[in-house]
């Protein structure tokens, strides 16, 4: 099951520890990878530690060109791009009164419209191919609403209708377009947490533990595989219960 | 018939799988030979693959038809 083995897939914020874990459950899974990120070192140590069927494609998601380039560079290092996960996400958080218009657009521009372009950027070769996984990285907090996360909630909620609207658009050719909404994962974002802060959070999760990059991953995974062929349009939600949505 | 008649009306034939004989010179693809709006677009690749040429996006959406196709192509 779950089987990769000759698919590429082009990985976005592979350097941080979600996307890190994501790209290492679909090379275990038999697939070339392209980490993608826009900090080169992380990228080279997990390449690495992989070993073969890896390729370092560093790009800052917020340089439009660089966006417009990536998925050419994915095609060009592997061959073709059969699974895109846009796992890549920034945050400025701040109170809705306070948030500048930087703020809000440089989290959209990030967050949603790469997003875009990169699927974009995919589709022509999916299209030929007859098969095509994207998986887009949500987040709970679009589901939800969260205080002082307005661009980014706007931005998650955003990755979802798109993902519907483009899910019926491809759905007969093969294409699958999904997302991902974690809860609370422990990662160095919420390393950064006072304990007080962790038991707050922690209080509304019924599983009582935040989650881990390995449980999003198997997430990215499944609907990554070929037997998720059927599944197309949905948020896979991996909150441990926290939105039973 | 020319040289890119045939080729661009082979590709039609296969890709809409329509019979050879509806596809003339005014056949609209999507009102006469059935092609959604996803099918166009993928006409269009494979024009783009079977001459070696580009067709940019405002051209693309000219090409309603069978003999559009043709005309674009020759003076590509």
């Amino acid at each position: 099951m779950f089987d990769l083995t000759g698919k590429a897939a082009l990985v976005t914020g592979a350097s941080g520890g979600i996307g890190g874990q994501i790209a290492r459950a679909l090379h275990d899974a038999g697939a070339t990878v392209g980490l993608s990120g826009t900090r080169t070192e992380p990228l080279e140590a997990l390449a690495s530690e992989l070993g073969d069927r890896v390729h370092v494609l560093p790009c800052n998601l917020s340089d439009p060109t660089a966006v417009a380039v990536l998925p050419k560079q994915a095609v060009e290092a592997m061959g073709s791009v059969d699974v895109l996960v846009n796992n890549a996400g920034i945050t400025r958080d701040n109170i809705f009164m306070r948030m500048s218009d930087d703020e809000w657009q440089s989290v959209i521009d990030v967050n949603l419209t790469a997003t875009f372009k990169l699927c974009r950027g995919v589709l022509r070769g999916m299209m030929k191919a007859r098969w095509g996984r994207i998986v887009n990285i949500s987040s709970v907090v679009g589901a939800v609403g969260n205080p002082g996360q307005g661009n980014y909630a706007a931005a998650k909620a955003g990755m979802v209708g798109m993902s519907k609207s483009l899910a019926y658009e491809v759905a007969t050719r093969g294409i699958t377009v999904n997302a991902v909404a974690p809860g609370f994962i422990e990662t160095a974002m919420t390393d950064k947490l006072t304990d007080d802060q962790k038991s707050g959070i922690l209080g509304q999760i019924p599983a009582g533990r935040m989650g881990t990059p390995e449980e999003i991953a198997a997430a990215v995974l499944y609907l990554s595989s070929p037997e998720a062929a059927y599944v197309t349009g949905t948020t896979l939600h991996v909150n441990g219960g926290m939105a039973m949505l | 018939m020319s040289d890119v008649e045939e080729r661009v009306k082979k590709i039609v034939v296969e890709h809409l799988s329509v019979d050879e004989e509806k596809v003339t010179e005014n056949a609209s693809f999507i009102d006469d030979l059935g092609a959604d709006s996803l099918d166009t677009v993928e006409l269009v690749m494979a024009f783009e693959e079977e001459f070696g040429i580009e067709i940019p996006d405002d051209a693309a959406e000219t090409i309603q038809t069978f003999g559009d196709a043709v005309k674009f192509i020759k003076n590509a």
